[in-house]
């Protein structure tokens, strides 16, 4: 039986091309809509309802709009990045630290705590605003970051933590022990066996943590009345018209392809690098 | 920082029994506390408060009667489970019914799309092949852009005079009550959260050892065996996490019905929306009760689901139960891939014997 | 009371406060007092100009400056970051920039502060139905700077074409002339009317002024429901059979503004029914419009004469929990004058509600709709003006769009309708 099965490589056209045909359905399915963000935010504004599919005469105006000096457009994109950052770094500490106990100590609750953990994630979103908002004003962090950062570090937390526990609990624990006979402390074994191995699932939370925090709205818009401390998301929602009821579409799309293909390109640029420098502590 | 992990021990039960007795300990667990103390901090009080101020919140209603001078009379008065009960009641029950409906049949046919979507996006960006970083790109574009966005575009997309009509041939009116308004949240979402499960599951294909597929290959085990029998146990775990937090998620969709078909339709209301709908009339009380009743269903799903399919996920009861049965070879990955592959390949030989390939 | 207000306390989550002085007391009216830096919540500044006239006041009040705190463009998120504020009694607004359908929920809930009308000096001077809607039961609540009328685009060009002289002043005489004009090689293929039939705001303006138009109410003088009329079902039927005989297109039922505006401005529609910010986007000569300056504009098409318009536009408010509102005081009354409404005109176009501007010739001259347009907003109806309007709303939507998208009984619906009016609108 083994003789008939299909051998790899040079078996014929079809087990050649099928992945490749895949990767193209795949890759179309995803660029398409996002390519008709592209074109529309590359229109004139006057040809906004255009249908045509590459957009002519070209015009970055909507780009130029978006950027405009009274919109702080630039400051919220900065807002977004610091906010998104300090939550993805502290999602990960925090996380893999819960993450890890959970995977590696034995401990009575244990289930309890992992149920507690995700029950959080079970709330509908929009009825937590009005008792946080309460609650920020009482502690006067309105307009400040950590009204921000707190609340999407804990909508990443759940996620974040079970995630990384399932990581952790297939990771070998004989590595760890053979390193801390070797002098390692749990600490040490953790960051230099663990956590190099577990590099992908480590890398895919924080990008997921990320991206989250990049486009959450709802908590941004509430907790902050200051233009100098708007995230990004929140000054496109002030994106108007000309004169207030017709919609920028064309400056929103832009506003939203300048959102995206940094973060893109970041991930691209990162992840070698940093899967790399992960798996450099770890196990040849 | 002693203990064994039930990882490394399940297929070993005998010296389990003894083991135990050291791990339970007031070390360990007082360590445990204190390690997970910041993320219990963190989720009391930005999640657990504002939970438990809703459900209190619940029993409550307030802004319901005018003063002899049109003025609202303030406080907020104990009505116990009434607004509860309200929800089931006449025209609102027959709303909530369509609106559980709703939620329940987006989260079926969205969860299974993204599951079947992401498991092939996630195999696509595993093959190594040349402009894989481009792939991988493309991929976490959908994910990548703002929902705010996002719900914008599509939106834009099935207008009456919009692409998706010019692309069919034929005015579609996406918006309007029926099964095409549907069938808009379920592209829509589907499109931008397949990648968020293709994310996770790569990941856990990435920490399958390439030992574990070349054993099946010297084997010849088919491609779709490899797949049932070695990828798909392998990848488990973390296609359950991405699975389940995908449930929780659409469960509470929002945003996309809400933008792209737009609030008060009967075909694509959710629970969510509802909530929404009674704190926007400033009703909390109500709002909090369905936001709970939600949440209970939400909670239900998720039990439903760790109970049925994953054991490995929180499977530490089980773990700890000898005989707990459930684990069926799953856990001891990593230790026989790190021994090397002889078990794999066995197993991966009877697989494909048993076939009849 | 005492119990009231225990429960009161134990409700913290929606922060519905103590109970203090001001609901005992009869009238809310507390002094305004206290001078210093204030807020402005708005919608985002469309042009500019808001900021522009900001720094006036500014530059010539340097202890008193009033900081703008922009909200999202759409509405409902500002009515509700406006809600959220006030829940929590924060001070971060203190003018609010509100819809004319906000006052009634925002003054029953004593959100904003009752304005004594002497202190408001000008008031005498803006368009009587705009002051209406800052007043509930009887008391200003605010003061409003912009306005907004329903008005009857059509084209001219296809008019004359087909040898009509005068826009269509009846709903009859529209169908008519749409008749004419589609036996003329221009009228070809095109569709007669549309406005905006989404179910969203839009649809209640819509469903009002057909109503209205068609000479029935939706509430009485006395704030009642009346919606259950041959008139008001005359008006809704007006609508029914556009959509069944297809002089409003299909599409239509998808519409808000913008899609209503693209349709016309893509030469699809001989006649829509839209605001006044239309006029400038359609006679643009980009390439956006493809009719520019073969159309004009003409008041609202009623049964039998001219129509009426529902009332739009932004009042100004106190936040009650706002600090200096002597200051807040000054500045409303500063925007609502004369010389800063005239300039906001002229460089926003947005429809000022000080009277006599819409007479102004070299005013007219920029913007040649302003006599229609003050006589949309002159005869003009406001909404339903009750505390419970989102739920108002949402009945009349949902009535209206079952009636237009599922050619249901009109006549039960708006039995249905009334009932549910009814129920809301008890207090």
């Amino acid at each position: 039986m083994a003789a008939v099965a299909p051998q790899p490589a040079e078996a014929g056209p079809l087990r050649r091309w099928a992945p490749l045909l895949g990767v193209a359905v795949i890759v179309i399915y995803c660029l398409a809509p996002f390519y008709w963000m592209v074109v529309s935010a590359l229109r004139r504004p006057s040809d906004q309802f255009s249908n045509k599919i590459i957009p002519s005469p070209f015009s970055i105006q909507n780009f130029k709009d978006v950027f405009a000096g009274s919109n702080g457009f630039g400051r919220g994109l900065l807002n977004s990045l610091i906010v998104a950052g300090t939550v993805t770094i502290l999602t990960l500490i925090i996380g893999m630290v819960a993450a890890y106990t959970l995977a590696r100590l034995d401990f009575k609750f244990k289930n309890v705590v992992l149920a507690i953990i995700i029950t959080t994630s079970m709330f509908p979103g929009i009825s937590l605003v009005i008792p946080l908002l309460k609650l920020f004003i009482d502690i006067k962090w309105i307009n400040t970051y950590q009204a921000m950062i707190v609340p999407s570090l804990s909508f990443a937390l759940p996620l974040a933590v079970w995630n990384l526990t399932s990581f952790f609990r297939q990771m070998p624990q004989e590595l760890e022990q053979a390193a801390m006979v070797d002098g390692c402390t749990p600490a040490q074994a953790f960051r230099k066996i663990i956590i190099p191995l577990a590099a992908p699932g480590v890398f895919t939370t924080a990008i997921i943590t990320f991206i989250a925090a990049w486009n959450e709205f709802l908590i941004a818009l509430s907790m902050t009345n200051k233009k100098s401390i708007q995230t990004a998301n929140v000054i496109i929602s002030q994106f108007t018209g000309t004169t207030g009821r017709d919609q920028p579409f064309g400056s929103q799309m832009a506003a939203g392809v300048v959102v995206t293909i940094p973060l893109v390109i970041a991930v691209l640029l990162f992840q070698r690098r940093i899967v790399a420098g992960l798996t450099a502590g770890g196990v040849k | 920082m002693t203990a064994t992990a039930p990882v490394a021990e399940r297929p070993a039960k005998e010296p389990k029994q003894p083991k135990r007795q050291q791990r339970f300990n007031e070390g360990t667990g007082r360590l445990a506390a204190l390690l997970l103390s910041p993320t219990l901090l963190v989720l009391g009080l930005v999640v657990l408060f504002p939970i438990i101020s809703a459900l209190r919140e619940s029993l409550f209603t307030s802004g319901t009667t005018l003063d002899e001078n049109g003025f609202i009379v303030k406080g907020s008065t104990f009505v116990g489970l009434d607004n509860y009960l309200d929800i089931f009641k006449g025209d609102t029950g027959h709303r909530f019914w369509n609106a559980f409906y709703n939620t329940t049949f987006f989260t079926v046919v969205c969860v299974v799309l993204e599951t079947v979507l992401g498991v092939a996006m996630a195999l696509i960006m595993h093959k190594a092949f040349k402009g894989r970083g481009i792939v991988r790109a493309s991929i976490l574009v959908p994910w990548a852009i703002p929902t705010v966005v996002s719900a914008l575009l599509w939106k834009w997309i099935f207008q009456a005079d919009g692409i998706a009509n010019q692309l069919i041939g034929t005015q579609v009116l996406w918006s309007t009550e029926g099964w095409q308004s549907k069938l808009s949240v379920i592209i829509a979402d589907t499109w931008k959260t397949a990648p968020f499960i293709g994310l996770l599951v790569l990941a856990g294909l990435q920490t399958i050892p390439a030992e574990v597929y070349e054993a099946a290959k010297v084997d010849g085990a088919s491609v779709w065996k490899t797949f049932t029998r070695i990828t798909l146990p392998l990848v488990k775990p973390a296609l359950l996490v991405a699975v389940l937090f995908r449930i929780l998620d659409t469960l509470r969709i929002f945003d996309l019905p809400f933008v792209l078909v737009g609030p008060h339709k009967d075909s694509v209301e959710t629970l969510s929306m509802l909530a929404y709908d009674q704190a926007f009339n400033t009703r909390y009380g109500p709002a909090a009760a369905y936001a709970t009743v939600l949440f209970v269903y939400v909670a239900v799903v998720a039990y439903a689901f760790v109970k049925i399919l994953g054991a490995d996920v929180i499977g530490e009861a089980r773990a700890r139960k000898p005989g707990g049965g459930g684990g069926n070879g799953k856990r001891w990955r990593k230790k026989n891939a790190a021994q090397g592959a002889p078990n794999t390949a066995v197993g991966a030989v009877t697989v494909s014997g048993g076939g009849g390939q | 009371m005492a119990v009231a207000s225990s429960l009161a306390l134990l409700a913290t989550a929606c922060g519905s406060g103590d109970d203090g002085s001001s609901s005992g007391g009869g009238s809310s009216a507390a002094a305004l007092e206290g001078r210093g830096p204030i807020t402005l919540a708005s919608g985002k500044d469309t042009s500019g100009n808001l900021q522009h006239q900001l720094d006036a006041w500014n530059s010539s009040h340097p202890n008193e400056k009033v900081e703008l705190k922009e909200l999202p463009d759409d509405a409902d998120a500002q009515r509700q970051q406006m809600v959220q504020n006030a829940q929590n009694q924060s001070d971060a607004y203190s003018v609010l920039v509100m819809d004319v359908v906000w006052t009634s929920e925002f003054a029953a809930n004593q959100w904003i502060s009752q304005i004594p009308e002497d202190k408001v000096p000008d008031l005498g001077k803006l368009v009587p139905a705009t002051v209406e809607t800052a007043k509930y039961r009887d008391k200003l609540y605010g003061v409003p700077i912009t306005s907004d009328g329903g008005l009857l685009y059509y084209r001219k060009d296809l008019l004359t074409a087909a040898g009509i002289t005068d826009a269509p002043k009846t709903w009859d005489e529209l169908l008519a002339d749409c008749q004419k004009v589609a036996a003329t090689p221009g009228g070809k293929g095109m569709s007669c009317y549309a406005g905006q039939f989404e179910k969203y705001e839009g649809l209640t303006v819509n469903f009002s002024e057909a109503v209205n138009s068609a000479g029935g109410e939706i509430v009485d003088k006395d704030g009642k429901p009346n919606v259950d009329t041959p008139e008001a079902l005359a008006g809704l039927q007006e609508l029914q059979n556009g959509f069944k005989t297809g002089a409003i297109p299909k599409a239509a039922i998808t519409y808000k503004e913008e899609e209503s505006r693209r349709a016309f401005q893509d030469g699809k529609l001989l006649f829509l029914r839209n605001w006044p910010y239309v006029y400038s986007l359609a006679n643009k000569t980009d390439g956006s419009s493809k009719i520019a300056g073969k159309f004009a504009v003409a008041p609202l098409p009623g049964k039998d004469g001219p129509g009426v318009s529902s009332l739009g536009g932004h009042d100004y408010a106190i936040s009650s929990f706002a600090k200096n509102k002597a200051t807040a005081m000054d500045f409303i009354n500063f925007m609502a004058s004369e010389a800063q409404q005239k300039d906001n005109l002229a460089k926003t176009s947005l429809a000022p509600t000080w009277a006599s501007l819409y007479d102004d010739p070299a005013l007219t001259k920029q913007f040649p709709y302003l006599p229609q347009l003050k006589a949309s907003i002159a005869s003009a109806q406001p909404r339903p003006r009750v505390v419970k309007y989102g739920d108002v709303t949402a009945a009349i939507q949902q009535a209206a769009y079952d009636a237009l998208s599922k050619q249901s009984d009109p006549k039960a619906a708006l039995a249905a309708l009334q009932t549910k009016l009814q129920s809301l609108i008890t207090q």
